[in-house]
Protein backbone atom coordinates (compact mmCIF):
# COMPACT_ATOMS: atom_id res chain seq x y z
CA UNK A 1 0.00 0.00 0.00
CA UNK A 2 2.80 2.41 1.24
CA UNK A 3 4.57 1.75 -2.48
CA UNK A 4 1.38 2.50 -4.34
CA UNK A 5 0.74 5.75 -2.75
CA UNK A 6 4.45 6.53 -3.25
CA UNK A 7 4.01 5.61 -6.80
CA UNK A 8 0.95 7.93 -7.09
CA UNK A 9 2.41 10.82 -5.30
CA UNK A 10 5.58 10.57 -8.04
CA UNK A 11 2.64 10.61 -10.90
CA UNK A 12 0.75 14.05 -9.44
CA UNK A 13 4.34 15.37 -9.54
CA UNK A 14 5.20 14.42 -12.77
CA UNK A 15 2.16 14.03 -15.40
CA UNK A 16 1.44 17.79 -15.28
CA UNK A 17 4.82 18.35 -16.90
CA UNK A 18 3.10 16.59 -20.38
CA UNK A 19 0.18 18.68 -20.25
CA UNK A 20 1.63 22.38 -18.56
CA UNK A 21 5.29 21.93 -19.17
CA UNK A 22 5.76 22.04 -15.38
CA UNK A 23 5.86 19.59 -12.40
CA UNK A 24 2.54 19.43 -9.94
CA UNK A 25 4.56 21.38 -7.06
CA UNK A 26 5.71 24.29 -9.66
CA UNK A 27 1.71 24.79 -10.79
CA UNK A 28 -0.41 27.90 -9.66
CA UNK A 29 -3.55 27.02 -7.53
CA UNK A 30 -5.82 26.74 -10.38
CA UNK A 31 -3.72 24.52 -12.70
CA UNK A 32 -3.11 22.22 -9.75
CA UNK A 33 -6.86 22.14 -9.39
CA UNK A 34 -7.64 21.57 -13.05
CA UNK A 35 -4.63 18.93 -12.89
CA UNK A 36 -6.62 17.31 -10.09
CA UNK A 37 -10.33 17.17 -11.42
CA UNK A 38 -8.66 15.37 -14.48
CA UNK A 39 -7.38 12.15 -12.48
CA UNK A 40 -10.95 12.46 -10.26
CA UNK A 41 -12.20 12.34 -13.76
CA UNK A 42 -10.07 9.61 -15.06
CA UNK A 43 -10.86 7.25 -17.85
CA UNK A 44 -8.68 5.01 -16.52
CA UNK A 45 -10.18 3.44 -13.49
CA UNK A 46 -6.83 2.52 -11.55
CA UNK A 47 -5.82 6.24 -11.46
CA UNK A 48 -9.48 7.52 -10.22
CA UNK A 49 -9.72 5.27 -7.52
CA UNK A 50 -5.97 5.70 -6.78
CA UNK A 51 -6.79 10.03 -6.57
CA UNK A 52 -10.08 8.77 -4.13
CA UNK A 53 -7.83 6.79 -2.26
CA UNK A 54 -5.23 10.10 -2.07
CA UNK A 55 -8.14 12.24 -1.07
CA UNK A 56 -9.28 9.78 1.42
CA UNK A 57 -6.66 9.70 3.38
CA UNK A 58 -6.02 14.03 3.13
CA UNK A 59 -9.97 14.13 4.74
CA UNK A 60 -8.34 11.51 6.73
CA UNK A 61 -5.31 14.04 8.34
CA UNK A 62 -7.50 17.28 7.85
CA UNK A 63 -11.60 16.19 9.07
CA UNK A 64 -10.16 13.64 11.52
CA UNK A 65 -8.66 15.60 13.96
CA UNK A 66 -10.58 16.81 17.18
CA UNK A 67 -9.52 20.30 16.12
CA UNK A 68 -10.83 20.65 12.58
CA UNK A 69 -13.95 18.80 13.61
CA UNK A 70 -14.60 21.84 16.31
CA UNK A 71 -13.47 24.49 13.41
CA UNK A 72 -16.08 23.76 12.06
CA UNK A 73 -18.43 23.35 14.19
CA UNK A 74 -19.01 19.76 15.16
CA UNK A 75 -19.16 19.58 19.20
CA UNK A 76 -21.28 16.77 20.23
CA UNK A 77 -21.65 16.20 23.68
CA UNK A 78 -22.40 12.30 25.37
CA UNK A 79 -24.89 13.91 27.44
CA UNK A 80 -26.57 14.64 24.13
CA UNK A 81 -29.52 16.95 24.68
CA UNK A 82 -28.68 17.60 28.27
CA UNK A 83 -25.74 19.57 27.43
CA UNK A 84 -27.92 21.99 25.54
CA UNK A 85 -29.81 22.97 28.09
CA UNK B 1 0.45 -24.27 20.78
CA UNK B 2 -2.11 -23.79 23.42
CA UNK B 3 -4.72 -26.97 23.42
CA UNK B 4 -7.90 -26.83 24.82
CA UNK B 5 -11.46 -28.70 24.29
CA UNK B 6 -15.02 -27.25 24.57
CA UNK B 7 -17.95 -29.05 23.22
CA UNK B 8 -19.04 -26.33 21.12
CA UNK B 9 -17.27 -23.22 19.97
CA UNK B 10 -19.24 -20.25 18.75
CA UNK B 11 -17.04 -17.99 16.33
CA UNK B 12 -18.16 -13.99 16.60
CA UNK B 13 -20.19 -12.42 19.14
CA UNK B 14 -23.10 -10.32 17.02
CA UNK B 15 -26.31 -10.09 16.23
CA UNK B 16 -25.60 -13.80 15.22
CA UNK B 17 -23.27 -15.21 18.19
CA UNK B 18 -24.59 -12.82 20.67
CA UNK B 19 -27.83 -14.87 19.95
CA UNK B 20 -26.14 -18.16 19.48
CA UNK B 21 -24.71 -17.68 22.79
CA UNK B 22 -27.53 -16.52 24.99
CA UNK B 23 -29.82 -19.68 23.19
CA UNK B 24 -26.54 -22.20 23.75
CA UNK B 25 -26.14 -20.89 27.61
CA UNK B 26 -29.29 -23.41 29.35
CA UNK B 27 -26.83 -26.46 28.24
CA UNK B 28 -24.01 -25.31 30.08
CA UNK B 29 -25.71 -26.51 33.68
CA UNK B 30 -26.10 -29.71 31.98
CA UNK B 31 -22.56 -29.61 31.69
CA UNK B 32 -21.25 -28.74 28.37
CA UNK B 33 -18.54 -26.90 27.73
CA UNK B 34 -19.21 -23.55 25.51
CA UNK B 35 -16.51 -21.45 24.23
CA UNK B 36 -16.99 -18.21 22.20
CA UNK B 37 -14.00 -16.48 20.34
CA UNK B 38 -14.20 -12.90 19.28
CA UNK B 39 -11.42 -11.14 17.29
CA UNK B 40 -12.01 -7.75 18.68
CA UNK B 41 -11.63 -6.52 22.17
CA UNK B 42 -14.19 -6.00 25.19
CA UNK B 43 -14.55 -1.95 25.82
CA UNK B 44 -14.83 -0.60 29.30
CA UNK B 45 -17.92 1.94 29.01
CA UNK B 46 -15.23 4.87 29.69
CA UNK B 47 -13.65 3.77 26.42
CA UNK B 48 -16.00 4.84 24.55
CA UNK B 49 -15.20 8.29 23.86
CA UNK B 50 -16.83 8.78 20.58
CA UNK B 51 -13.75 10.62 19.04
CA UNK B 52 -14.48 9.72 15.01
CA UNK B 53 -10.52 8.02 14.06
CA UNK B 54 -9.68 6.58 17.41
CA UNK B 55 -13.00 5.08 17.82
CA UNK B 56 -13.35 3.51 13.99
CA UNK B 57 -10.01 1.99 14.76
CA UNK B 58 -11.02 0.09 17.78
CA UNK B 59 -14.60 -0.82 16.45
CA UNK B 60 -14.06 -1.26 12.52
CA UNK B 61 -12.42 -3.84 10.94
CA UNK B 62 -9.45 -1.79 8.78
CA UNK B 63 -10.67 1.64 10.43
CA UNK B 64 -13.60 1.15 8.84
CA UNK B 65 -11.61 1.17 5.56
CA UNK B 66 -12.08 -2.45 3.99
CA UNK B 67 -12.20 -1.84 0.32
CA UNK B 68 -13.50 -4.01 -2.19
CA UNK B 69 -11.41 -5.63 -4.79
CA UNK B 70 -11.87 -2.77 -7.16
CA UNK B 71 -11.99 0.06 -4.65
CA UNK B 72 -15.80 0.73 -5.57
CA UNK B 73 -17.08 0.49 -2.01
CA UNK B 74 -16.21 0.66 1.52
CA UNK B 75 -17.59 -1.92 3.73
CA UNK B 76 -18.18 -1.08 7.27
CA UNK B 77 -17.66 -4.62 9.57
CA UNK B 78 -18.02 -4.38 13.11
CA UNK B 79 -15.54 -5.69 15.78
CA UNK B 80 -15.61 -6.49 19.41
CA UNK B 81 -17.93 -7.84 21.99
CA UNK B 82 -21.05 -7.29 20.12
CA UNK B 83 -19.76 -7.16 16.85
CA UNK B 84 -21.80 -4.77 14.67
CA UNK B 85 -24.40 -4.14 16.99
CA UNK B 86 -22.37 -2.31 19.28
CA UNK B 87 -22.29 0.57 16.24
CA UNK B 88 -25.40 0.01 14.30
CA UNK B 89 -27.83 2.74 15.08
CA UNK B 90 -30.12 0.60 16.64
CA UNK B 91 -33.19 0.50 13.94
CA UNK B 92 -34.91 -2.42 14.26
CA UNK B 93 -37.13 -3.54 11.90
CA UNK B 94 -38.99 -7.01 10.78
CA UNK B 95 -38.23 -8.59 7.32
CA UNK B 96 -41.66 -8.16 5.25
CA UNK B 97 -43.30 -11.05 4.47
CA UNK B 98 -42.54 -10.82 0.56
CA UNK B 99 -38.72 -11.02 1.54
CA UNK B 100 -38.65 -13.97 3.21
CA UNK B 101 -40.99 -15.79 0.58
CA UNK B 102 -38.67 -14.54 -2.13
CA UNK B 103 -36.10 -16.34 -0.86
CA UNK B 104 -38.20 -19.45 -0.83
CA UNK B 105 -36.01 -21.75 1.74
CA UNK B 106 -37.63 -24.94 2.06
CA UNK B 107 -38.80 -25.06 5.75
CA UNK B 108 -38.48 -21.25 6.62
CA UNK B 109 -41.63 -19.70 6.62
CA UNK B 110 -42.82 -15.90 7.09
CA UNK B 111 -44.63 -16.58 10.46
CA UNK B 112 -41.54 -18.68 12.45
CA UNK B 113 -39.05 -15.63 11.46
CA UNK B 114 -41.97 -12.95 12.21
CA UNK B 115 -42.58 -14.31 15.88
CA UNK B 116 -38.77 -15.09 16.23
CA UNK B 117 -38.15 -11.33 15.75
CA UNK B 118 -40.86 -10.36 17.94
CA UNK B 119 -38.97 -12.33 20.60
CA UNK B 120 -36.01 -9.86 19.75
CA UNK B 121 -37.99 -6.85 19.57
CA UNK B 122 -39.07 -7.60 23.26
CA UNK B 123 -35.81 -8.58 24.43
CA UNK B 124 -34.02 -5.35 23.11
CA UNK B 125 -36.71 -2.66 24.28
CA UNK B 126 -37.35 -1.65 20.86
CA UNK B 127 -39.69 0.63 20.60
CA UNK B 128 -40.32 4.09 19.42
CA UNK B 129 -38.96 7.86 20.61
CA UNK B 130 -40.98 10.30 21.81
CA UNK B 131 -41.18 13.52 19.69
CA UNK B 132 -39.62 15.22 22.24
CA UNK B 133 -36.77 13.23 21.23
CA UNK B 134 -36.83 14.27 17.51
CA UNK B 135 -33.97 16.63 16.49
CA UNK B 136 -34.68 18.67 13.33
CA UNK B 137 -32.43 17.19 10.86
CA UNK B 138 -34.93 14.14 11.30
CA UNK B 139 -38.33 16.41 11.90
CA UNK B 140 -36.89 18.09 8.22
CA UNK B 141 -37.15 14.67 6.55
CA UNK B 142 -40.53 14.33 7.51
CA UNK B 143 -41.30 17.74 6.52
CA UNK B 144 -39.53 17.43 2.97
CA UNK B 145 -41.21 13.84 2.42
CA UNK B 146 -45.06 14.66 3.64
CA UNK B 147 -44.34 17.89 1.25
CA UNK B 148 -43.80 15.70 -1.46
CA UNK B 149 -46.69 12.99 -0.01
CA UNK B 150 -44.48 10.65 0.48
CA UNK B 151 -44.99 7.76 3.24
CA UNK B 152 -42.40 8.46 5.87
CA UNK B 153 -41.85 6.13 8.82
CA UNK B 154 -40.73 6.14 11.80
CA UNK B 155 -38.26 3.78 13.05
CA UNK B 156 -38.32 1.18 16.04
CA UNK B 157 -34.67 1.56 17.88
CA UNK B 158 -33.33 -0.70 20.60
CA UNK B 159 -32.44 1.95 23.11
CA UNK B 160 -32.50 2.33 26.76
CA UNK B 161 -31.73 5.70 28.64
CA UNK B 162 -31.02 7.53 25.09
CA UNK B 163 -29.19 10.61 26.08
CA UNK B 164 -29.41 11.97 22.44
CA UNK B 165 -25.20 11.78 22.12
CA UNK B 166 -25.77 11.18 18.38
CA UNK B 167 -22.94 8.90 18.13
CA UNK B 168 -24.43 5.59 17.80
CA UNK B 169 -22.23 4.80 14.87
CA UNK B 170 -18.49 5.08 17.26
CA UNK B 171 -20.05 2.75 20.19
CA UNK B 172 -23.02 4.87 22.55
CA UNK B 173 -20.80 6.54 25.19
CA UNK B 174 -24.09 6.36 27.64
CA UNK B 175 -24.51 2.21 26.84
CA UNK B 176 -27.93 3.09 25.88
CA UNK B 177 -28.39 0.58 22.49
CA UNK B 178 -29.53 -2.78 23.24
CA UNK B 179 -26.99 -4.32 21.24
CA UNK B 180 -25.57 -7.97 21.96
CA UNK B 181 -23.20 -6.66 24.10
CA UNK B 182 -25.51 -5.64 26.56
CA UNK B 183 -28.08 -8.05 26.61
CA UNK B 184 -27.45 -11.46 25.00
CA UNK B 185 -23.54 -11.42 25.40
CA UNK B 186 -24.13 -10.91 29.22
CA UNK B 187 -27.01 -12.88 29.38
CA UNK B 188 -24.92 -16.07 28.33
CA UNK B 189 -22.04 -15.87 30.45
CA UNK B 190 -24.32 -15.35 33.58
CA UNK B 191 -25.24 -19.03 32.08
CA UNK B 192 -21.55 -20.28 31.73
CA UNK B 193 -20.62 -19.47 28.23
CA UNK B 194 -16.95 -17.96 28.34
CA UNK B 195 -16.10 -15.56 26.06
CA UNK B 196 -12.55 -14.64 24.59
CA UNK B 197 -11.94 -11.67 23.35
CA UNK B 198 -8.60 -10.61 21.23
CA UNK B 199 -8.79 -13.88 19.58
CA UNK B 200 -8.89 -14.13 15.83
CA UNK B 201 -9.81 -17.31 14.19
CA UNK B 202 -7.20 -18.25 11.98
CA UNK B 203 -8.86 -21.46 10.05
CA UNK B 204 -10.89 -24.89 10.99
CA UNK B 205 -8.59 -27.59 10.59
CA UNK B 206 -11.38 -30.37 10.86
CA UNK B 207 -12.97 -29.77 14.07
CA UNK B 208 -9.57 -28.17 15.55
CA UNK B 209 -10.23 -24.27 15.67
CA UNK B 210 -7.01 -22.89 15.36
CA UNK B 211 -6.82 -19.20 17.02
CA UNK B 212 -4.28 -16.55 18.14
CA UNK B 213 -4.75 -14.15 20.92
CA UNK B 214 -3.15 -11.02 20.80
CA UNK B 215 -1.98 -9.34 24.17
CA UNK B 216 -3.68 -5.73 24.57
CA UNK B 217 -1.04 -3.02 23.40
CA UNK B 218 0.78 -0.84 25.29
CA UNK B 219 -2.02 2.22 26.05
CA UNK B 220 -4.50 -0.11 24.50
CA UNK B 221 -8.13 0.51 25.46
CA UNK B 222 -10.53 -2.52 26.80
CA UNK B 223 -9.99 -5.93 28.81
CA UNK B 224 -7.35 -8.22 28.30
CA UNK B 225 -8.24 -11.49 26.97
CA UNK B 226 -9.04 -14.06 28.92
CA UNK B 227 -6.46 -16.34 27.93
CA UNK B 228 -2.42 -15.55 27.25
CA UNK B 229 -1.51 -14.28 24.34
CA UNK B 230 -0.49 -17.06 21.87
CA UNK B 231 -1.41 -19.51 19.69
CA UNK B 232 -4.49 -22.16 19.86
CA UNK B 233 -5.78 -25.53 19.04
CA UNK B 234 -9.17 -25.40 20.12
CA UNK B 235 -10.85 -28.88 19.75
CA UNK B 236 -14.75 -28.65 19.23
CA UNK B 237 -17.73 -31.32 18.69
CA UNK B 238 -19.54 -28.43 17.22
CA UNK B 239 -18.72 -25.17 15.71
CA UNK B 240 -21.02 -22.10 14.60
CA UNK B 241 -19.73 -19.36 12.54
CA UNK B 242 -20.89 -16.26 13.43
CA UNK B 243 -18.16 -14.21 11.88
CA UNK B 244 -20.47 -11.74 9.32
CA UNK B 245 -20.92 -12.35 5.29
CA UNK B 246 -17.28 -11.40 4.89
CA UNK B 247 -15.26 -13.15 7.33
CA UNK B 248 -17.84 -16.37 7.43
CA UNK B 249 -17.58 -17.29 4.07
CA UNK B 250 -13.66 -16.40 3.83
CA UNK B 251 -12.73 -18.83 7.15
CA UNK B 252 -14.98 -21.32 5.30
CA UNK B 253 -13.06 -20.50 2.32
CA UNK B 254 -9.53 -21.06 3.91
CA UNK B 255 -10.36 -23.79 6.08
CA UNK B 256 -10.09 -27.63 5.79
CA UNK B 257 -13.78 -28.78 4.97
CA UNK B 258 -14.43 -32.33 4.42
CA UNK B 259 -17.58 -30.94 1.73
CA UNK B 260 -17.29 -29.21 -1.45
CA UNK B 261 -19.15 -26.71 -1.30
CA UNK B 262 -19.39 -24.87 -4.56
CA UNK B 263 -21.50 -21.68 -3.49
CA UNK B 264 -19.43 -20.58 -0.80
CA UNK B 265 -18.72 -17.01 -1.05
CA UNK B 266 -21.20 -16.30 -3.78
CA UNK B 267 -24.57 -14.90 -3.02
CA UNK B 268 -23.17 -11.29 -1.60
CA UNK B 269 -25.41 -8.23 -1.31
CA UNK B 270 -24.92 -5.18 0.89
CA UNK B 271 -27.52 -2.42 0.08
CA UNK B 272 -24.85 -0.08 -1.35
CA UNK B 273 -25.26 3.27 0.33
CA UNK B 274 -24.61 7.05 -0.71
CA UNK B 275 -24.44 9.51 2.19
CA UNK B 276 -26.02 13.21 0.47
CA UNK B 277 -26.44 16.39 2.50
CA UNK B 278 -28.20 19.86 1.98
CA UNK B 279 -27.32 22.67 3.75
CA UNK B 280 -30.11 25.30 5.35
CA UNK B 281 -30.14 28.70 5.87
CA UNK B 282 -29.72 28.30 9.74
CA UNK B 283 -27.97 25.99 12.06
CA UNK B 284 -29.85 23.21 12.95
CA UNK B 285 -29.82 20.23 15.83
CA UNK B 286 -28.40 17.78 13.65
CA UNK B 287 -25.04 16.21 16.28
CA UNK B 288 -27.78 16.23 19.11
CA UNK B 289 -30.52 13.10 19.07
CA UNK B 290 -31.10 9.90 18.02
CA UNK B 291 -29.40 10.04 14.25
CA UNK B 292 -31.57 7.99 12.46
CA UNK B 293 -35.18 8.23 13.43
CA UNK B 294 -37.10 7.87 9.83
CA UNK B 295 -37.43 6.16 6.76
CA UNK B 296 -39.02 5.92 3.34
CA UNK B 297 -39.31 2.52 1.58
CA UNK B 298 -41.86 3.50 -0.47
CA UNK B 299 -39.73 2.98 -3.66
CA UNK B 300 -38.72 -0.59 -2.51
CA UNK B 301 -40.96 -2.75 -5.22
CA UNK B 302 -41.04 0.08 -7.67
CA UNK B 303 -37.16 1.92 -8.04
CA UNK B 304 -35.24 -0.68 -5.40
CA UNK B 305 -34.11 2.20 -3.35
CA UNK B 306 -34.63 3.42 0.38
CA UNK B 307 -33.95 6.76 2.07
CA UNK B 308 -32.91 6.62 5.94
CA UNK B 309 -32.12 9.84 8.14
CA UNK B 310 -28.69 9.97 9.15
CA UNK B 311 -26.01 11.61 10.59
CA UNK B 312 -22.14 11.21 10.39
CA UNK B 313 -18.91 12.78 11.65
CA UNK B 314 -16.71 14.98 9.64
CA UNK B 315 -14.53 12.80 8.41
CA UNK B 316 -16.87 10.46 7.24
CA UNK B 317 -18.88 13.33 5.94
CA UNK B 318 -15.89 14.90 4.23
CA UNK B 319 -15.12 11.53 2.26
CA UNK B 320 -18.75 11.04 1.10
CA UNK B 321 -19.09 14.15 -0.52
CA UNK B 322 -17.31 14.63 -4.22
CA UNK B 323 -14.66 16.97 -5.12
CA UNK B 324 -12.15 18.81 -3.28
CA UNK B 325 -11.45 22.54 -2.73
CA UNK B 326 -13.44 25.41 -1.74
CA UNK B 327 -17.06 23.82 -3.26
CA UNK B 328 -15.95 20.92 -1.04
CA UNK B 329 -14.88 23.15 1.78
CA UNK B 330 -18.06 25.55 2.02
CA UNK B 331 -20.34 22.19 2.64
CA UNK B 332 -18.09 21.13 5.67
CA UNK B 333 -17.99 24.76 6.98
CA UNK B 334 -21.81 24.84 7.01
CA UNK B 335 -21.84 21.65 9.28
CA UNK B 336 -24.34 22.45 11.92
CA UNK B 337 -26.55 23.91 9.16
CA UNK B 338 -26.27 20.66 7.25
CA UNK B 339 -29.20 17.96 6.77
CA UNK B 340 -28.34 14.21 5.67
CA UNK B 341 -29.99 11.64 3.96
CA UNK B 342 -28.85 8.04 3.13
CA UNK B 343 -29.67 6.35 0.21
CA UNK B 344 -29.69 2.34 0.27
CA UNK B 345 -30.17 0.54 -3.11
CA UNK B 346 -31.90 -2.59 -2.62
CA UNK B 347 -29.13 -5.16 -4.09
CA UNK B 348 -30.15 -8.95 -5.47
CA UNK B 349 -27.91 -12.08 -6.12
CA UNK B 350 -25.71 -11.47 -9.06
CA UNK B 351 -23.05 -13.59 -10.29
CA UNK B 352 -19.63 -12.07 -9.99
CA UNK B 353 -20.66 -10.55 -6.53
CA UNK B 354 -19.30 -12.72 -4.08
CA UNK B 355 -16.14 -13.44 -1.42
CA UNK B 356 -12.96 -15.05 -2.14
CA UNK B 357 -9.67 -15.71 -0.09
CA UNK B 358 -6.62 -14.08 -1.50
CA UNK B 359 -3.21 -16.34 -1.29
CA UNK B 360 -2.85 -15.54 2.43
CA UNK B 361 -6.23 -16.14 3.09
CA UNK B 362 -8.00 -12.73 3.39
CA UNK B 363 -11.02 -12.01 1.99
CA UNK B 364 -11.36 -10.51 -0.84
CA UNK B 365 -14.66 -9.15 -1.90
CA UNK B 366 -15.75 -8.84 -5.79
CA UNK B 367 -18.75 -6.11 -6.18
CA UNK B 368 -19.58 -4.54 -9.38
CA UNK B 369 -22.48 -2.09 -9.45
CA UNK B 370 -25.31 -3.67 -11.61
CA UNK B 371 -27.11 -1.40 -14.11
CA UNK B 372 -30.24 -2.24 -11.29
CA UNK B 373 -28.36 -0.90 -8.69
CA UNK B 374 -26.71 2.79 -10.27
CA UNK B 375 -30.28 3.17 -11.49
CA UNK B 376 -31.48 3.05 -7.41
CA UNK B 377 -29.20 4.76 -6.19
CA UNK B 378 -29.86 7.42 -9.02
CA UNK B 379 -33.51 7.58 -8.43
CA UNK B 380 -32.36 7.57 -4.36
CA UNK B 381 -30.00 10.62 -5.02
CA UNK B 382 -32.76 12.79 -6.63
CA UNK B 383 -35.69 11.84 -4.40
CA UNK B 384 -33.11 12.66 -1.89
CA UNK B 385 -32.29 15.87 -3.06
CA UNK B 386 -36.02 17.06 -3.51
CA UNK B 387 -36.62 16.10 0.01
CA UNK B 388 -33.86 18.90 1.12
CA UNK B 389 -35.17 21.46 -1.09
CA UNK B 390 -39.34 20.53 0.05
CA UNK B 391 -37.65 20.77 3.49
CA UNK B 392 -36.50 24.26 2.99
CA UNK B 393 -32.63 23.47 2.15
CA UNK B 394 -30.89 26.32 -0.11
CA UNK B 395 -28.71 24.02 -1.52
CA UNK B 396 -27.62 20.50 -1.75
CA UNK B 397 -24.75 18.04 -2.38
CA UNK B 398 -25.55 15.67 -5.21
CA UNK B 399 -22.23 13.19 -5.77
CA UNK B 400 -23.11 11.69 -9.05
CA UNK B 401 -23.30 14.99 -11.23
CA UNK B 402 -20.92 17.22 -13.13
CA UNK B 403 -20.72 19.78 -10.51
CA UNK B 404 -22.01 18.53 -7.21
CA UNK B 405 -23.49 21.87 -5.93
CA UNK B 406 -27.12 22.57 -6.65
CA UNK B 407 -28.89 25.15 -5.60
CA UNK B 408 -32.52 24.71 -4.69
CA UNK B 409 -33.62 26.25 -7.95
CA UNK B 410 -32.49 23.82 -9.69
CA UNK B 411 -35.27 21.50 -7.98
CA UNK B 412 -37.05 20.92 -10.91
CA UNK B 413 -34.19 20.01 -13.30
CA UNK B 414 -32.35 17.26 -10.90
CA UNK B 415 -33.62 14.42 -13.21
CA UNK B 416 -31.10 15.73 -16.03
CA UNK B 417 -28.29 16.82 -13.35
CA UNK B 418 -27.95 13.30 -11.58
CA UNK B 419 -26.13 11.14 -14.07
CA UNK B 420 -25.72 7.33 -13.38
CA UNK B 421 -22.56 7.00 -15.53
CA UNK B 422 -20.68 8.50 -12.00
CA UNK B 423 -21.48 5.47 -10.55
CA UNK B 424 -18.22 3.73 -11.67
CA UNK B 425 -15.03 3.08 -9.06
CA UNK B 426 -12.93 6.71 -8.03
CA UNK B 427 -15.88 8.71 -8.54
CA UNK B 428 -18.58 8.61 -6.05
CA UNK B 429 -17.96 7.27 -2.13
CA UNK B 430 -20.24 4.71 -2.00
CA UNK B 431 -20.07 2.66 1.54
CA UNK B 432 -22.23 -0.58 2.75
CA UNK B 433 -23.16 -1.64 6.20
CA UNK B 434 -25.53 -4.29 5.81
CA UNK B 435 -23.12 -7.09 4.34
CA UNK B 436 -25.54 -10.11 3.54
CA UNK B 437 -24.80 -13.68 2.00
CA UNK B 438 -21.86 -15.76 1.08
CA UNK B 439 -23.29 -18.92 3.14
CA UNK B 440 -26.62 -18.76 2.24
CA UNK B 441 -29.13 -21.37 3.12
CA UNK B 442 -31.28 -23.74 0.78
CA UNK B 443 -31.84 -27.11 0.10
CA UNK B 444 -28.72 -28.86 -1.40
CA UNK B 445 -24.74 -27.73 -2.35
CA UNK B 446 -25.68 -27.07 -5.57
CA UNK B 447 -27.95 -24.12 -4.09
CA UNK B 448 -26.73 -23.46 -1.00
CA UNK B 449 -24.30 -23.81 1.49
CA UNK B 450 -26.21 -24.43 4.49
CA UNK B 451 -30.04 -25.76 4.96
CA UNK B 452 -32.39 -23.74 6.72
CA UNK B 453 -30.74 -24.81 10.51
CA UNK B 454 -27.62 -23.26 8.92
CA UNK B 455 -26.34 -27.02 8.98
CA UNK B 456 -23.53 -27.07 6.42
CA UNK B 457 -24.13 -29.51 3.67
CA UNK B 458 -22.36 -32.59 4.00
CA UNK B 459 -19.80 -31.25 7.53
CA UNK B 460 -22.10 -32.39 10.60
CA UNK B 461 -20.48 -30.88 13.04
CA UNK B 462 -20.35 -27.13 11.27
CA UNK B 463 -22.84 -24.41 11.62
CA UNK B 464 -23.35 -20.84 9.80
CA UNK B 465 -25.54 -18.29 11.74
CA UNK B 466 -25.21 -15.03 10.74
CA UNK B 467 -26.04 -12.65 8.28
CA UNK B 468 -24.18 -14.36 5.28
CA UNK B 469 -27.49 -17.17 5.60
CA UNK B 470 -29.40 -14.69 3.32
CA UNK B 471 -30.03 -16.29 0.06
CA UNK B 472 -30.69 -12.59 -1.00
CA UNK B 473 -31.04 -8.96 0.01
CA UNK B 474 -33.46 -8.48 2.95
CA UNK B 475 -34.43 -5.12 1.58
CA UNK B 476 -34.08 -3.68 5.31
CA UNK B 477 -31.63 -3.21 8.40
CA UNK B 478 -30.81 -6.99 9.21
CA UNK B 479 -29.98 -6.77 12.53
CA UNK B 480 -33.08 -8.62 13.70
CA UNK B 481 -33.16 -11.04 11.18
CA UNK B 482 -29.96 -12.11 11.88
CA UNK B 483 -31.26 -12.69 15.57
CA UNK B 484 -34.23 -14.84 14.34
CA UNK B 485 -32.35 -17.40 12.07
CA UNK B 486 -29.44 -17.51 14.87
CA UNK B 487 -32.36 -18.43 17.46
CA UNK B 488 -33.78 -20.76 14.91
CA UNK B 489 -29.97 -22.18 14.32
CA UNK B 490 -29.46 -22.19 18.52
CA UNK B 491 -33.05 -23.98 18.74
CA UNK B 492 -31.89 -26.86 16.30
CA UNK B 493 -28.68 -27.40 17.80
CA UNK B 494 -30.24 -27.82 21.49
CA UNK B 495 -32.64 -29.91 20.08
CA UNK B 496 -30.02 -32.52 18.73
CA UNK B 497 -27.73 -31.81 21.29
CA UNK B 498 -27.18 -35.32 22.32
CA UNK B 499 -26.44 -36.64 19.28
CA UNK B 500 -24.29 -34.16 18.03
CA UNK B 501 -22.31 -33.60 20.96
CA UNK B 502 -21.89 -37.52 21.49
CA UNK B 503 -21.41 -38.30 17.98
CA UNK B 504 -18.55 -36.00 18.04
CA UNK B 505 -15.01 -36.66 18.47
CA UNK B 506 -14.38 -36.53 22.34
CA UNK B 507 -11.40 -34.76 23.47
CA UNK B 508 -10.31 -34.53 27.14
Amino acid sequence: MHRQIRLLLRLIQWLPVLRFGRPFTSLDNSSRAQFLAGLQNSRVDRLRVGFWGLRTLVMLGYYGRPAAAAKIGYNPHRSGWEATR
Amino acid sequence: MNEVAYDIVIIGSGAGGGTVAQELAPLCSDGVRIALLEKGPRLRDSDFTGREVEMAQILYEDGGGFLTADGSMTLAMGRGYGGSTIVYTGTSIAAPQRVIERWNVPGLGFDEVNRRTQKFVQQNNVHLLGEDRINENNQLFVKGCRRLGYRVEQFPVNVKGCLGSSLCNLGCPNQAKQGTHRVQLPNAERGGVEVITRCKVLRLEGQTVIARVDGRAAGGVGDPSAWAPGEYRIQAKVVVVCGGAVNSPALLLRSRLPSALPRLGHGFTCHPALILVGEHNRPITNFVGHPKSYYLDQFVESDGFILETCMYFPFTTAKSMSGFGDGHAAFMQAFPKLQMILVLACDHVEPDNRVTVDRHGLAVVHYRFSPEVKRALAQGVITAARIFFAAGARRAHVPAAANPTVPSEYADSLDQIVDESYFRPGSVTVSAAHLQGGCGMGMTAADSVTDSHGHVHGVPWLFVADASLFPDSVEINPYLTIMALADRVAQYIRQEARSLLNSGVAHA
